[in-house]
């Protein structure tokens, strides 16, 4: 009798854990890359205010809202990087929504202001170590990046081609503790969405080009990656998602997607 | 009669199954962490794993050993005991027996208080202000390390060495220290000669207690000790093994070998619980026999 209980039990538990929670048909869910909360937030409530439809968003990072898409556990999945091949094959495909221009960052106080893209590698690589080798003070330089899989840390790795080089001090998980940890550090670098960088640190110009939404359109600003909506290639949208979608990818949404800091790209 | 057994029977299965409800969490991540951490480590191969001093889950070349994870987590915690324990010690024998009633209530809330603040909070304040203190008062480049991420497990593990030793010492009885005291013992030397030992088990399950407690947070050691899975040096940037897996979960891609790497890292942490929970379990287990 109490072998048959704890067995129905544990199956009982098994089955509420392994069935996800079924989507509502008129919610669009959203589920991925942390960098873009400002964005589709803005996005969504725009829509929302149109439409009646509520824009859902879950903040999970690009890989997890790749994995949801793929799970069919939401409609629209977030990713701020572009789908690696392996993706693709697996019946994902990918609409660039936004560029993303990669500020890097050094405390209010250093006397460095620029930078070109080869000496930011060199920096990173840690073939660079001091300041004064780049005409600052002599302290030496403090790295600060993402954690592993973070799409800005991929993108700002591939743009400067330093992937599995890059001698960090310290991998951080989210764009804030990069920003208050370089704000707090004089000999600190690092790197976050131009979106999100304050006036508590120093933005630095890249081969002599300020990063800001003209030079990231243009492409003069060098440092910059997309924003990708990643959707299942045979599976057809909802209607709610599929009205979202569109709405998004239109000229009607580029000046929200302007002042969420981001370029559109359409 | 028969109508209130058959209530009574009703009842007792409800409770049986809102017991069961905790036993089967615990199946059930047992099971799920034991099934999704296995490949891995047969993949990657046991020693490969567990004594690989490289850890590069996204390079080209990914490697995946955790030897520095399981060395930081084993170091930041035996140093988290090191400062938290003589702290907390002596803080609950002066408030169990030393201490007067109001000095004792006063302490004892900043000490609750102390044990409800959440992780997040610790992580915050030793990011903002610990962190950069010790860049300046050692002169190093950058303060996360180490040394940061075990200033902080020890004073998160204080409230809990306080009050499970105070629990275990208050339970010392009275005619102990009194027939100390006759035989013309001064107080100090009846509370370490007497006191302290009748009640070391109980001191000894409060040391385990803050072990478990340091080598599970992640929270805030993830926001003092910077990360990057070096060997572990106090004033080196470090990664434990909760931050190993907190920092990479969310972005790695699902069904790789990096997502079960990080699940092979969760079930090394689980059996570290489990030989503690043992050790917690064995110094009760002893004071209730005798």
């Amino acid at each position: 009798m109490k072998k048959t209980i704890s067995l129905l039990t544990v199956a009982m538990l098994l089955v509420c854990a392994l069935t996800g929670c079924g989507g509502n048909k008129e919610a669009v869910a959203t589920d991925g890359s942390t960098s873009m909360n400002k964005v589709i937030v803005a996005l969504g409530e725009a829509f929302e205010a149109d439409t009646g439809i509520t824009v859902t968003y879950n903040a999970t990072g690009s890989g997890a809202g790749i994995q949801a898409v793929q799970e069919g556990r939401c409609d629209i999945g977030l990713s701020s990087r572009d789908l690696k091949d392996e993706e693709k094959a697996n019946g994902l495909e990918g609409t660039i929504l936004a560029y993303d221009g990669i500020a890097i960052i050094v405390n209010p106080n250093n006397p460095v202001s620029d930078l070109d893209i080869e000496t930011i590698a060199k920096i990173y690589t840690g073939e660079i170590k001091n300041w004064k080798e780049v005409g600052g003070d002599d302290a030496e330089i403090v790295l600060i990046g993402r954690e592993a899989g973070s799409g800005t840390r991929d993108g700002f790795e591939s743009i400067t081609d330093t992937e599995d080089q890059c001698q960090y001090r310290q991998e951080l998980t989210s764009t804030g503790d990069v920003i208050t940890t370089v704000a707090s550090n004089p000999g600190a670098i690092g790197y976050a969405s131009l979106a999100s960088v304050k006036d508590t640190v120093k933005a630095l110009t890249v081969g002599g080009v300020a990063p800001s939404e003209e030079t990231i359109k243009d492409g003069s600003y060098v440092i910059q990656r997309p924003f990708v909506l990643v959707t299942q290639k045979d599976a057809k949208l909802t209607e709610s998602a599929q009205k979202f979608f569109d709405y998004i990818t239109s000229e009607a949404a580029n000046e929200i997607i302007s002042s969420a800091g981001v370029v559109p790209a359409n | 009669m028969k109508k209130n057994r058959l209530f009574e029977n009703i009842v007792h299965g409800i409770f049986l199954i809102l017991g069961l409800i905790t036993v089967g969490c615990v199946l059930l991540i047992t099971v799920y962490l034991i099934i999704s951490g296995i490949p891995a480590i047969k993949e990657i191969g046991f020693f490969n794993f567990l004594f690989g001093k490289e850890w590069a889950s996204t390079a080209a070349e990914p490697k995946y050993g955790i030897l520095p994870f399981i060395l930081t987590s084993v170091y930041g915690t035996a140093g988290a005991i090191l400062i938290g324990v003589p702290i907390g010690f002596f803080t609950a024998v002066y408030l169990s027996k030393v201490a007067n009633k109001k000095v004792r209530a006063v302490i004892e809330a900043a000490v609750n208080l102390l044990a409800g603040i959440p992780s997040v909070v610790y992580g915050l304040v030793g990011m903002l202000v610990l962190v950069p203190a010790i860049r300046e008062i050692f002169d190093v480049p950058d303060g996360a390390s180490l040394l940061a991420a075990i200033i902080v497990l020890a004073i998160m593990i204080l409230p809990n060495i306080i009050k499970v030793s105070i629990t275990a010492l208050d339970a010392v009885p009275k005619e102990y220290e009194d027939a100390s005291l006759a035989l013309g013992a001064t107080p100090t030397e009846t509370f370490f000669k007497v006191s302290v030992p009748a009640a070391k088990s109980g001191i000894a399950a409060a040391v385990v207690l803050g072990v478990g407690r340091a080598i599970g947070e992640a929270m805030a050691v993830m926001m003092v000790a910077g990360n990057v899975a070096n060997m572990p040096s106090l004033f080196e940037s470090v990664r434990f093994l909760t931050t190993a897996v907190a920092s990479e979960m969310a972005y790695s891609s699902p069904g790789s070998l990096q997502r079960n790497a990080l699940f092979s890292i969760a079930l090394v942490l689980f059996l570290f619980i489990m030989l503690i929970n043992a050790t917690l379990n064995f110094f009760l287990k002893r004071d209730k026999e005798k």
